[in-house]
């Protein structure tokens, strides 16, 4: 009996052995994946045009070249296009942030300690559940609050995101009771308490929450394109939009004459690229938080 | 016992500044200003549906024509597959996406190595955070005519493929490259929920001769299934938001028949034909249906996972 138990375990130990290869062969082969793509498209951005236009690209820069970087900088258009895109991100991660935390915190109080904390519930519940539609919001932005070519128009819409404010809430809750009765028997009242006990102890949430918000911002494009109808304003990611609609799709005389100065492949990796670089040097400092923050904000009940 | 130990804590807590409850209807103050003007007016703007609604004649001044829109959008000849085309992406995205993101918790779970274990669950998490704007971009070139997939295909002596000018294809590449941007996001929640499992059921399984197949099947699965079960509850509620970024950049009028969505279509005739009053027909038929998915889902997800959403 012992015997025949040994004899199972090595022979299981061996095909789980010739799992674990093809396993971690896998997973790297889907890693590649991931990333070959953003390697590609690095590898055109930088190519000649020849080599590019030719075909002859794949994972490494042919004929290195940065001409269509210093052509796709030199354009007033794109340095405008980041300048509104960073000052989309510091405002709108400030707003945000801002009422997310003044919303996160009477929220996080039990129904008995916050009397009126259901009707907020379903306040907020509703406009997950129901919202008026495209058309009557951009009315509301563009015809109404006259925000359009306005940063914003691009800030303001989204000043609670419910997502968030789930996250942040959801992380208040597991700040142990006992700090807070401490600073309460101090006689530390609900601002004392948000500022001195609720925020330090949350700096991990925080964080994560603004990285969010800033790839939240730095990638919203849609709304760019609506509001904003002088291209001067647009950020950037409309502008990396339009832009390459525009090259793609030649409708225009100026577009055909932008198109003879330039390879269409790669400009277009070179816009994309500029747009990407900010993210890609993010992202260290985001995974690290990135995963309690997912689970807090979805699935935790 | 305990209780009299309590009490006088309790009383102290009765007395202090805590019970003061103004402070914080004060902080909801500025929340609930900005949901009211950006969510909750928006709505009133909803009347433009039961109108021919003209610009220059406001909300007061354009004539009333009931359910004209309505009636006038189910007899549009395109309606049907464009809601067709909604669910069927939608419903696809759903099951591939969830389906593919539990095989690789499930594999990556079996990763020895501690950093590969977190490298390669960073690496695939990254597509989740760039833009349909970016990924557009490169999908667009990757599999044109002249991308690296065709050249791969041709060099292993297959024909180009078209995948932007071909129905079937196009939708396969939405459902695709839907997988590979979103995979990362289920793949962490699942595998949280999987270091959540107590050790002491795979050692017990162990000694009771189970192999690792067993354990999985047996003890893995099972563990995670209220997880499984609610992500796709969740989903559940989204299911009339096919990808509307995904599909306006990718697609084009060759295939519009696989992939016009109720979102796109409603941009395209609000804001390119300006037609407001039947966009905003179209989008309150979404939206009153998508609220019924989200109900569903939300009671459905509260009855099968116990969750609650505030």
């Amino acid at each position: 009996m012992k015997k025949n138990v040994n004899r199972n375990h090595i022979k299981e130990s061996l095909a789980y052995r010739i799992f674990t290869v093809f396993n971690t062969g896998f997973i790297l082969l889907y890693m590649i994946i991931c990333l070959v793509p953003f390697i590609h498209m690095f590898a055109l951005s930088t190519s000649s045009v020849a080599a590019a236009n030719g075909n002859r690209v794949s994972l490494w820069p042919v004929e290195f070249t940065l001409s269509a970087y210093t052509e796709a900088l030199s354009d007033n258009q794109i340095l405008s296009s980041l300048k509104m895109s960073a000052l989309r991100v510091v405002l709108g991660v400030a707003i945000q942030m801002l009422f997310t935390i003044l919303a996160a915190y009477p929220m996080s109080r039990e129904n008995k300690a916050f009397p009126g904390r259901k009707a907020y519930v379903v306040y907020i519940v509703f406009t997950m559940l129901f919202s008026g539609g495209f058309v009557p919001s951009y009315l509301l932005i563009v015809s109404q609050l006259k925000l359009a070519n306005t940063v914003w128009a691009l800030v303001l819409p989204n000043a609670v995101p419910v997502f968030n404010l789930i996250i942040l809430m959801n992380f208040f809750r597991q700040i142990p009771k006992e700090i807070e009765e401490a600073a309460i028997v101090d006689g530390a009242g609900h601002m004392t308490l948000l500022t001195r006990i609720y925020l330090p102890l949350s700096m991990n949430a925080l964080l994560t929450l603004v990285l969010f918000a800033c790839v939240g911002h730095w990638n919203a494009w849609f709304d760019g394109m609506i509001y904003m109808r002088d291209p001067i304003y647009y950020p950037i990611s409309t502008f990396l939009r339009v832009t390459s609609d525009r090259i793609q799709n030649v409708s225009t005389m100026e577009d055909a004459r932008l198109l003879m100065r330039i390879s269409p492949r790669t400009m277009i990796m070179a816009y994309t690229i500029i747009c990407t670089l900010p993210i890609v040097c993010v992202y260290p400092f985001l995974q690290r938080y990135v995963k309690s923050g997912l689970v807090l904000g979805s699935v935790k009940g | 016992m305990i209780r009299s130990a309590a009490a006088p804590r309790r009383s102290l807590l009765a007395r202090s500044k805590i019970r003061e409850t103004w402070p914080m209807h004060l902080m909801m103050l500025g929340p609930v200003i900005m949901i009211f003007i950006f969510a909750y007016v928006p709505m009133v703007g909803i009347v433009i549906a039961f109108q021919d609604y003209i610009p220059t004649k406001g909300f007061f001044g354009s004539e009333w024509i009931n359910f004209e829109n309505f009636e006038y959008m189910f007899m549009l000849p395109d309606i049907w597959q464009i809601i067709g085309n909604t669910l069927i992406i939608s419903v696809l995205k759903i099951v591939t996406t969830i389906g593919a993101s539990i095989i690789f918790a499930l594999l990556i779970s079996e990763v020895k190595s501690k950093t590969l274990n977190k490298v390669s669950q960073s690496v695939i998490l990254f597509p989740w955070f760039i833009s349909w704007v970016i990924l557009g971009n490169i999908f667009k070139d990757a599999f044109g005519l002249n991308g690296m997939v065709n050249q791969l295909i041709k060099s292993l002596g297959g024909n180009e493929v078209f995948f932007f000018g071909e129905n079937g294809l196009f939708r396969g590449l939405l459902i695709g490259t839907n997988i590979w941007k979103d995979l990362g996001y289920n793949m962490v929640i699942l595998l949280t929920a999987i270091s959540g499992i107590d050790p002491t059921l795979y050692e017990a399984a162990t000694i009771d001769g189970a192999n690792k197949f067993q354990q999985k099947l047996k003890i893995t699965l099972p563990s995670i299934m209220p997880m499984i079960v609610l992500l796709f509850t969740l989903a559940l509620g989204g299911i009339l938001n096919a990808g509307f970024e995904q599909v306006l950049v990718l697609y084009n009028n060759a295939v519009l028949d696989s992939s016009e969505i109720l979102d796109t279509y409603i941009f395209k005739i609000s804001y390119y034909e300006s037609q407001h009053s039947l966009g905003t027909a179209v989008g309150l038929f979404k939206s009153v249906v998508g609220t019924i998915c989200l109900c569903t889902s939300y009671f459905l997800a509260n009855k099968l996972a116990g969750y609650r959403i505030f």
